[in-house]
C-alpha cells in the first residue's frame, strides 16, 4: 500500500547523487565563464599601453564603457543559450535547412555537369583577370603584394598541413630561402653567382635549394613522432633568420639586399620588364598561381594524393597496405618547401629589395591561419580564405590598430579549432575524416596518437 | 680561452640553464599527461615575467631597502610570478584545450590551437602593457656575492639558482610523493586505466597545467629580474626549454632538469664562442642531433615509466 501512497517516484541513488541544488547547477559556472570572457574581450579591443605607465591600458578599459557593452553583450548570450536555447535551435535549424537545401541542388548541378562546372571555372577566371582595372591602385598593390604571394604560400602550406596532415611552422624560412636564392642567382648578393640568371630562370633553382632544405630538414624528423616537426621547423624559421640577419658576407645581414633585378623577359624579336606598375605583375602572378593550381588539382587525387588521404585517414593501416609513409610525408614536405620558394623568387623580384625582417616567425602563422581559416585540404577554401583575410585587416586599417592584428589572428585560431576546425569551405573528405577521428576511427592527421588519452 | 674563462661560461651557463629548467617542466608535465606540445607556454613564462613586474610596480619598492626588505620583495615577485602563470595556464586549458579534449580531437587540431593561443596572448600582453621591453623594479643592490674558482657570483645569479633548485625539488617531489603526482603518473601511463581507478583526468590534467604554470610564472620572474620583460620574450627561452625537454626525455621530469641545464652551459658556450648573435642556434642543433641519434632523450620518456 506504501508504495502506491507515494507521489513522486523514487530516485534512484545515482540520481540522488547528481541531483545538484540551483547554486551547483553548471549554468552559473557557464554564466562564470561568459563574465570572463567579456573581462577578456573588453582588454582585446580596449586601449593600446603606454609607455612609461604600466596600468595606462587597463585602468582605461575598466572604467571605460566597454566593458559595461562586453558584459552586456555575454550575459546576453548566455541568458538566450540557457533559457531561450532549445526553441531558438529548432528554428535556427529548420531555417538553416530551407537556406542550405536549394544551395545544395544548385551546387550539385554544377558539379555534376561539366558544362556548367568549366564555364563557371572560365567566368572566374575571366573576373580575375579583369579584377585589376576594376580597382584603385590601392588595392591593386594589396592584391599583389599580399593576396597573390601569400595564395602562392598558403597553397603549398596546404599540401603539408592540409594534405598530409603535418604542421609545419616554419614555412617562411623556405619563402625566404626562395628569396634568397633569387637575389643570389640573378646577382643581388654580396656573393657573386657563378653564373647569373633571369628571373624566370632563378624559379626552378629556389625551388631545387628549398627541395633540398625540405629534405635535409624533414628526414631526421618525419621518422619520429609527427609533432616534433612542429617545433623543429618553427626552429628552423628562427636559424634561417639569424643566418639571414648575421652572414652579412653573403646575404648582406639586417641590410639586406638592395636593387634586385625584375622580371624581364627577352626572346631576342621581343622584349618585356615588369616595372614599378602592380598590374603587369598582378597578371604574372595570376599566371604561376593558376600553373601550380592546375598541377596541384592534378596531384590531389592521384597516386600521390591517394597515399596522402591513406596516411591521414589511419597511418598504420596505410603502411601495412605498402605505403611507404616517411617517403610520402618527406615528398608533401618537399613540395610544400618548393612552392614556398616560388612565391619567395616572386616576391623578391617584385619587391626589388629584401632584408631578414621580411621574413620573421609571424608571417608563418600568418600563412597558417589561412590556411586553417579556408579550410585544410579545400583548394577553393586556401584561396577564400587568404583572400578574406588580406582583405580584412586592410579593409579594417582604420578602425583597428594594425599592430593588434596577430593578436586577433591568434583568437581566430583558436575560435576556429574549436568551433569549425574543418574551416570556411571545407573539402568533404576532410570534413568526414575530422568528423571520424572526434568518433574514435582514425587520425585525420599524420602525427600519431591522439592527445588528451581518449574522451574526458 | 683560458680556465677562469670557462669558469665564468659555466657559472653563466648553470644560471640560464637552471631557469630553462623550470621552464621545460611545464613542457614535459603536460606533454606526460596529454602528449600535446603546448606551444602557449611561453606566453605563461611571460605572462610570469609581467606578473613580477606588476606587483613591484604596485609596491613600489623603497629606494635604499634593508636585507630584509628586499627578501620580500623577491619572494612577493615569484608569487606574483607563479600566480598569474598559474592562472593563464589554468585558463588556456580551460578555454583552449578543454573543449578540444571533450570532442576528442585530433592532435593537429591541438597543435593549431597552442600556436593560436600563444600568438594571441603574447599579442594581448603587447597591447595592454606596451610593445617595448620594461625592466624589473630594483629590489636589492645587484652586487658581487661570493666567488667560485675567480668567477664571481652576483646576488641575481644566486637568487635564479636557489630559487630555481627549490622550484624543481618540489616539482619532483609532488610528482613522485603526493597524491596529485601519483594521479599524473598514472595518467600519463594509461588514462584510460586511470580514469576506471577512479582518477578524475580533467581534474589532474587541469592541475598539471597550473603546476606547470606556477613553475613557468616563477621562471619568467626570474629571467625578467635577469634580463627585463618584453611581451616577446617567451618566444626563444619557451623553444629552447622545449629542446631541453626533448632532450632529456620528453615527459620526463628529472631529464628536463638535466636537459635544462645542458641547453643553458651549451648556449652560454655558443655565446662564448661565437658571439651573441647565435645565442639560440646551439640549442636548435642539439635539438635536431638529438632527434636524429637518440629521439627518445638522454634518460627516456614518459612521466608515467620513469619518474
Amino acid at each position: 500500500m506504501s508504495a502506491t501512497t507515494t507521489a513522486r517516484p523514487a530516485m534512484s541513488v545515482a540520481a540522488r547523487l547528481r541531483r545538484r541544488r540551483w547554486y551547483q547547477q553548471p549554468r552559473w559556472q557557464r554564466l562564470f565563464a561568459m563574465v570572463v570572457l567579456a573581462l577578456v574581450m573588453t582588454q582585446v579591443t580596449g586601449a593600446q599601453g603606454v609607455r612609461g605607465d604600466l596600468f595606462a591600458a587597463l585602468q582605461d578599459n575598466f572604467t571605460g564603457t566597454g566593458l559595461w557593452i562586453w558584459l552586456a553583450i555575454f550575459v546576453g548570450i548566455w541568458l538566450v543559450r540557457e533559457f531561450l536555447g532549445e526553441p531558438l535551435g529548432r528554428y535556427a535549424s529548420l531555417a538553416g535547412r530551407q537556406v542550405t537545401g536549394p544551395a545544395r541542388r544548385v551546387g550539385d548541378l554544377v558539379r555534376g555537369n561539366r558544362l556548367y562546372r568549366w564555364g563557371g571555372l572560365a567566368l572566374l577566371l575571366a573576373f580575375l583577370i579583369v579584377l585589376p582595372l576594376m580597382v584603385s591602385t590601392f588595392w591593386q598593390q594589396v592584391m599583389v603584394d599580399q593576396v597573390g604571394m601569400y595564395v602562392m604560400v598558403a597553397l603549398g602550406l596546404n599540401v603539408v598541413i592540409g594534405w598530409a596532415g603535418m604542421l609545419d611552422l616554419g614555412f617562411i624560412a623556405f619563402f625566404a630561402i626562395g628569396a634568397y636564392s633569387a637575389a643570389y642567382w640573378t646577382g643581388g648578393l654580396p656573393v657573386d653567382p657563378p653564373f647569373e640568371v633571369n628571373n624566370f630562370l632563378a624559379i626552378p633553382l629556389a625551388m631545387v635549394t628549398c627541395l633540398i632544405a625540405g629534405v635535409l630538414l624533414g628526414a631526421p624528423t618525419l621518422r619520429l613522432r609527427g609533432d616534433y616537426l612542429a617545433i623543429v621547423t618553427l626552429g628552423f624559421h628562427e636559424i634561417v633568420y639569424l643566418l639571414a640577419k648575421n652572414w652579412s658576407e653573403f646575404t648582406g645581414g639586417t641590410r639586406g639586399a638592395p636593387g634586385l633585378d625584375r622580371f624581364s623577359v627577352d626572346l631576342g624579336f621581343w622584349s618585356y620588364k615588369w616595372e614599378l606598375d602592380p598590374q603587369p605583375y598582378y597578371w604574372l602572378q595570376l599566371g604561376l598561381v593558376v600553373v601550380v593550381l592546375a598541377l596541384f588539382l592534378r596531384l590531389e587525387h592521384s597516386r600521390v594524393g591517394r597515399a596522402w588521404t591513406a596516411i591521414r585517414e589511419d597511418e598504420v593501416a596505410a603502411a601495412a597496405t605498402g605505403v611507404n609513409t616517411v617517403r610520402f610525408k618527406l615528398l608533401a614536405f618537399a613540395i610544400g618547401a618548393s612552392t614556398s620558394g616560388i612565391a619567395g623568387v616572386a616576391y623578391a623580384s617584385k619587391q626589388g629589395f629584401i632584408n631578414p625582417e621580411q621574413f620573421v616567425v609571424l608571417m608563418s602563422v600568418l600563412a597558417l591561419s589561412y590556411v586553417v581559416f579556408g579550410g585544410m585540404g579545400s583548394i577553393p577554401g586556401v584561396l577564400l580564405g587568404t583572400a578574406i583575410l588580406v582583405w580584412l585587416p586592410e579593409r579594417l586599417r582604420d578602425t583597428v590598430d594594425p599592430q593588434d592584428r596577430f593578436m586577433y589572428l591568434g583568437g581566430l585560431l583558436v575560435i576556429m579549432m574549436i568551433y569549425r576546425p574543418q574551416g570556411l569551405w571545407p573539402s568533404k573528405r576532410r570534413q568526414h575524416e575530422l568528423k571520424m577521428a572526434e568518433t574514435g576511427t582514425g587520425g585525420a592527421d599524420a602525427l600519431g596518437a591522439q592527445p588528451g588519452g581518449g574522451q574526458a | 680561452m683560458s680556465v677562469s674563462d670557462i669558469w665564468d661560461v659555466l657559472v653563466l651557463g648553470v644560471v640560464l640553464g637552471s631557469l630553462y629548467a623550470v621552464i621545460a617542466i611545464g613542457y614535459t608535465l603536460v606533454y606526460g599527461v596529454l602528449q600535446l606540445l603546448n606551444f602557449a607556454h611561453s606566453e605563461v613564462f611571460m605572462s610570469g615575467g609581467y606578473g613580477g613586474v606588476i606587483a613591484l610596480t604596485l609596491v613600489e619598492p623603497v629606494a635604499d631597502p634593508s636585507g630584509l626588505q628586499s627578501f620580500g620583495y623577491v619572494i612577493l615577485g615569484i608569487c606574483a610570478g607563479a600566480l598569474l602563470g598559474g592562472l593563464v595556464a589554468f585558463g588556456l586549458e580551460k578555454a583552449a584545450y578543454l573543449p578540444l579534449r571533450r570532442r576528442n580531437a585530433p592532435r593537429l587540431v591541438f597543435l593549431i590551437t597552442a600556436i593560436g593561443a600563444s600568438f594571441f596572448l603574447y599579442n594581448l600582453a603587447g597591447k595592454l602593457f606596451g610593445r617595448y621591453p620594461m625592466p624589473m623594479p630594483t629590489m636589492y643592490e645587484n652586487r658581487k656575492l661570493f666567488e667560485i674558482f675567480g668567477t664571481s657570483v652576483s646576488v641575481t645569479q644566486l637568487i635564479i639558482v636557489v630559487t630555481a633548485l627549490v622550484m624543481l625539488l618540489l616539482v619532483d617531489f609532488v610528482v613522485n610523493r603526493t597524491k596529485l603526482g601519483s594521479g599524473i603518473r598514472a595518467v600519463a601511463q594509461d588514462p584510460e586505466v586511470a580514469s576506471l581507478m577512479g582518477v578524475n583526468i580533467d581534474r589532474v590534467v587541469s592541475r598539471t597545467f597550473v603546476l606547470g604554470g606556477l613553475m613557468g610564472g616563477v621562471a619568467g620572474f626570474l629571467f625578467g629580474t635577469n634580463l627585463q620583460v618584453e611581451y616577446t620574450m617567451g618566444f626563444l627561452p619557451g623553444i629552447t626549454a622545449f629542446a631541453a625537454a626533448v632532450l632529456g626525455g620528453i615527459g620526463n621530469v628529472r631529464g628536463a632538469m638535466l636537459g635544462g641545464l645542458t641547453l643553458g652551459v651549451v648556449e652560454a658556450f655558443t655565446v662564448e664562442l661565437w658571439g651573441d648573435a647565435w645565442r639560440y642556434v646551439g640549442a636548435f642543433a642539439v635539438l635536431i642531433l638529438v632527434l636524429m641519434f637518440r629521439p627518445t632523450g638522454i634518460l627516456g620518456e614518459r612521466v608515467g615509466r620513469t619518474a
